[in-house]
């Protein structure tokens, strides 16, 4: 521990900025204490009215009826708004600054290969657990960091015009603050103990927000299922973290990267390990068969899809095995794993966002799919890849995100002038809308070709990478020489290229469909609407205009060396101190430059892209589309994807129903009324009983019966005297 | 002969004891207990005699005076026990009986 | 003193004080029991003062055989209880051999408990002249407080006989 302090002190980040990183999340921690007090505060003098949906901007239609039914006149602003404001957003965006601030100490100090661990107090020591509350900077961490607090300030931003009237204005910011810190906790956490606590701290406040207007009972429902779905993955998380401890002794991430040799290449052990961890991940990050939350998260505000459930928090699970990467790349079964649960998802996901309405569900059906890109790269080692696709992906899906909010924010001023209650975010009620809205329909296209994965857009490049590593490892490598469940990796990843490109194929289409209805064709809102269709303040548009520039030259951060089109792979070098050594593992025998095949991959992927916009373009015809309450049922294969495979159906009937009815029959009526209300709860009162009358008959009032009690009292002390 | 006179107190403690635990008069019982008394007294008295010192002797005068206040209080308490029951048999007595 | 005489006469005493305790609890007659602990009561005087406790077995005479008994008697005299048949008094033969067993047991275990080796005899204690000061002198020096509070407990013990024995205003 000694020598630990003194690298430390002569690590070349310890005289730099990155000595205060402690106040990363602890700047946006004060911003929740101080929202959190405002909250309180205002709730106190003015009754508990906060949670009223009274100006909710968005949500169900339930939660429209209650907000016209309730309040029909303008919404007077919240009284600590101004404050809440100015706190609420200058927290985090201290924390970006800070954050730029390490960022250029750490270009500036070079490469570095330990990372900088700066601990603070020590937090769990008991015999062999030595657990300090320890934080730890080094590239992977900082690009988190990053992307964290930059995102996420410009939504904090953004959130200021969109939660403008609502009535629980500091609470709504207080928890967003709040979700700020705990993600850089888990970012930033040294051992996974403190990443955990990060970890389950995102896991409250994406409950908090998806349940922030939780009068309305779906969207209570909504963040309870998220909350207790995620717990089903923690507990893979708690599972791997006490079976590294138990077999390594320690939790720290750089001890764990360092002794994962020692657990054996492709023994049972790491095997087990990696895929709990995985658990915890798939729990986390959305995926199969966990994902069922993520699309009833989109109960939330906008703003909290965006930063939550878009860019940061359910990417927590790329980042925890990027993390782990050491763990991982001793075990190319749980790597293929990996890989093809989130090609799977993938997918899975992006063909029920071809039969979505909602426009939210799109795009969180959607973030599953792009979630399943991430798993896929950083599953086959292409750590700095999956990184990439992670960064590019909290551009564009966070614009797209806040540009669905801006539609929606439009759709329900409008609505609520003229007291319609349709649903706002369903796009057979929208169209046409890119007179109205020209900023966000700009950016919106960009953000679909960026996902979509048109070059030069960012997506492109980040898909790219994935695919294209896909396609590598199939080749050679510890992946391609494995066998996963009998069958050659080999195989096994060449067919995830494929099942890779129809993903894109699909994406392409289900992205360019949602533009097609939401901002092409005709106008479906109505007349009296139509005149209150506009764009969104600035306060709105701004954070989206500077994520639509990241969104187009987010690639940058990363070319290819088949495209030089400016320095090559960046993000690659500058992870590679990081996940290098077990990204080379994963990889084998280097590849020999640029060769043909590879600008074969990359012209095949941009036709796969422009293919799929082109069918979307030819067989969609927006002009026919009915408005939703007008809207025939569907039938066939297009049925089954509107109810998204009937999955959440299916975890119902198979799950939650045996669930509850074994509950309910066997636990509370056999056992708990059963045996523990008839034999432990009434036997003890019985037991009670008896004792007490059985005491009471000594307590007969005779005192010829007390005498013999004190007799036999004097002879028991008496002999015990005697045989002691 | 101090143990001598330790064996009688504890031989007479001990009847003192078995009457109380046999008899059911009021004033007999009361009569045992004082015997169980002066017993106590007697240890008192010979260990005293062991230790050369008079302060046993002094708690012996201590016991004799509660002896003393016990027998009035006790026998003003049987007194009007026997106005009330016509009787001093301590199983008619269960006054203490809740 | 003779010392067989001496050991021959402490015998004799607690012998007599053992039987008449005996003769004690076993007599039906109130009246029977009373003076069998009187006779207790003489010898244990007698052994308090071969344990050179003249003033306490004085002392022992005067309160316990001659006060304290002459109440005990006045009282069973008062509620006409001399009858021995007007009580059914000693319980059954089960009873008496339970507490037998009872009181045997208490015994040995007491024995065994006191098993300390006491010298046989000692010496005289003090100059048999000067028999109270011995007493007195930390009666009223070591223990006056509790002394004092000694006449206070008698003090409320004849006040609160009096209120008890005193016939109540119903009873009239």
């Amino acid at each position: 521990m000694l020598q630990e302090l003194a690298a430390v002190d002569t690590h070349p980040l310890a005289e730099t900025a990155a000595r205060f990183v402690g106040l990363l999340p602890l700047l946006p921690l004060a911003g929740f204490l101080v929202n959190g007090a405002l909250s309180l505060a205002s709730s106190y003098k003015r009754g508990p009215a906060d949670p009223s949906a009274a100006g909710a901007h968005d949500g169900t239609a339930a939660e429209q009826v209650a907000a016209h039914g309730s309040d029909h006149d303008a919404v007077a602003r919240h009284p600590y708004a101004a404050i809440t404001s100015v706190v609420g957003t200058l927290m985090p965006a201290l924390s970006f600054a800070l954050a730029i601030a390490i960022f250029l100490a750490m270009v500036s100090a070079g490469d570095f290969s330990t990372p900088y661990v700066r601990s603070y107090f020590d937090w769990m020591v008991t015999g062999d657990l030595q657990i300090r509350w320890a934080f730890q900077l080094d590239q992977l961490s900082m690009v988190m960091v990053l992307v964290i607090t930059g995102v996420g300030t410009l939504i904090h931003i953004f959130s200021i015009g969109y939660m403008r009237d609502d009535p629980g204005y500091p609470r709504f910011f207080a928890y967003l603050n709040l979700f700020v810190a705990f993600m850089l906790v888990l970012v930033l956490g040294a051992s996974y103990p403190v990443m955990f606590v990060g970890w389950e701290g995102v896991g409250l406040c994406s409950y908090l927000l998806i349940g922030y207007w939780y009068n309305v009972k779906s969207n209570a429902d909504a963040g309870l299922k998220a909350f207790i779905v995620n717990r089903i993955g923690d507990v893979g998380f708690l599972m791997a973290m006490f079976m590294i401890f138990a077999n390594l002794h320690t939790l720290d991430i750089t001890a764990v990267n360092a002794a994962a040799p020692s657990l054996g290449f492709n023994s049972a052990l790491v095997t087990t390990i990696c895929l709990f961890l995985f658990m915890g991940c798939v729990g986390k990050s959305a995926q199969l068969p966990l994902y069922v939350w993520l699309p009833d998260a989109m109960a939330g505000p906008t703003p909290v899809s965006a930063l939550i459930h878009a860019a940061t928090m359910v990417t927590a699970g790329v980042y925890l095995i990027a993390r782990s990467s050491a763990l991982f790349v001793m075990s190319p079964a749980a790597c293929i794993t990996v890989a093809v649960v989130g090609t799977l998802t993938a997918l899975f996901a992006a063909t029920i966002g071809l039969k979505q309405w909602d426009i939210k569900k799109v795009l969180a059906y959607s973030t599953i799919s792009q979630l399943g890109y991430m798993f896929m790269g950083v599953g086959v080692g292409a750590y700095a890849a999956g990184m990439f696709h992670l960064i590019t992906h909290a551009f564009f899906k966070a614009l797209l995100f806040l540009g669905s909010g801006s539609v929606i924010f439009a759709m329900h001023r409008a609505y609520h002038h003229t007291g319609n209650h349709d649903d706002a975010q369903d796009m057979r009620n929208m169209g046409g809308l890119r007179k109205y809205m020209p900023w966000t329909f700009a950016l919106m296209w960009i953000a679909t070709l960026a996902i979509a994965g048109v070059p030069p857009f960012s997506g492109f490049f980040s898909k790219d990478g994935i695919l294209g590593a896909v396609f590598e490892r199939a080749q050679h490598g510890t992946l391609a020489e494995a066998t996963w469940l009998g069958m050659p990796g080999s195989a096994v990843l060449y067919a995830l290229y494929g099942l890779g490109l129809l993903t894109a194929l699909l994406t392409a289409i289900y992205m360019t469909r949602l533009m097609l209805y939401t901002f092409h064709g005709p106008n479906r809102t109505g007349e009296a609407e139509r005149a209150q269709l506009r764009e969104a303040p600035w306060s709105m548009t701004g954070p989206l205009v500077v994520l639509g520039v990241l969104s187009a030259v987010g690639g940058w951060l990363d070319l290819p060396a088949t495209l030089p089109l400016g320095p090559v792979g960046l993000l690659d070098k500058w992870l590679e101190p990081v996940v290098g050594a077990a990204t080379a593992t994963a990889a084998g025998v280097v590849g020999e430059g640029v060769t043909s095949t590879e600008y074969v991959l990359i012209a095949v992927a941009v036709a796969i892209a422009v293919l799929g916009i082109v069918i979307a373009l030819v067989r969609l015809r927006p002009a026919a589309l009915l408005p939703k309450r007008d809207a025939l049922p569907e039938h066939g294969i297009e049925k089954l994807l509107e109810n998204k495979y009937y999955i959440d159906e299916l975890y119902d009937d198979a799950i939650v129903t045996p669930l509850v009815s074994g509950s309910r029959n066997i636990l509370w009526k056999g056992i708990d009324r059963g045996i523990i209300d008839s034999f432990f709860v009434n036997g003890s009162a019985a037991l009670s009983r008896g004792v007490g009358w059985v005491g009471s008959q000594f307590q007969s009032g005779e005192t010829g019966a007390y005498a013999w009690a004190i007799a036999i009292g004097a002879l028991a002390v008496l002999g015990a005297f005697t045989f002691r | 002969m101090i143990a001598e006179a330790l064996f009688f107190s504890a031989v007479l403690f001990i009847i003192g004891v078995v009457g109380v635990l046999i008899r059911r008069n009021a004033i007999i019982i009361f009569m045992c207990v004082e015997l169980m008394l002066t017993a106590v007294n007697l240890s008192f008295i010979a260990l005293a005699r062991l230790h050369g010192s008079a302060t046993g002797q002094v708690f012996v005068l201590f016991v004799m005076t509660v002896a003393a206040a016990e027998a009035a209080v006790g026998l003003a308490i049987v007194i009007s026990i026997f106005r009330h029951h016509k009787s001093v048999d301590l199983r008619n007595i269960n006054l203490l009986k809740g | 003193m003779n010392t067989l005489v001496y050991t021959f006469h402490f015998y004799l005493f607690g012998l007599i004080a053992i039987a008449s305790a005996l003769a004690f609890v076993t007599r039906k007659s109130a009246v029977a029991a009373a003076l069998w602990l009187v006779n207790t009561m003489f010898c244990l005087s007698a052994l308090f003062v071969m344990l050179d406790a003249q003033f306490v077995a004085a002392v022992q005479v005067l309160v316990y055989a001659g006060a304290i008994m002459v109440v005990f008697l006045f009282v069973v005299m008062l509620l006409n209880l001399g009858e021995a048949s007007e009580v059914t008094d000693i319980r059954s033969l089960g009873g008496k051999l339970t507490a037998g067993f009872v009181g045997l047991l208490m015994l040995a275990e007491l024995f065994s408990l006191s098993r300390l080796k006491f010298p046989r005899l000692m010496g005289a204690m003090t100059d048999h002249a000067n028999v109270v000061n011995p007493v007195s002198a930390p009666l009223f020096h070591e223990f006056l407080l509790p002394f004092e509070v000694t006449s206070v407990v008698l003090l409320v013990a004849v006040i609160g006989a009096v209120v008890l024995a005193k016939r109540g205003p119903k009873a009239q």
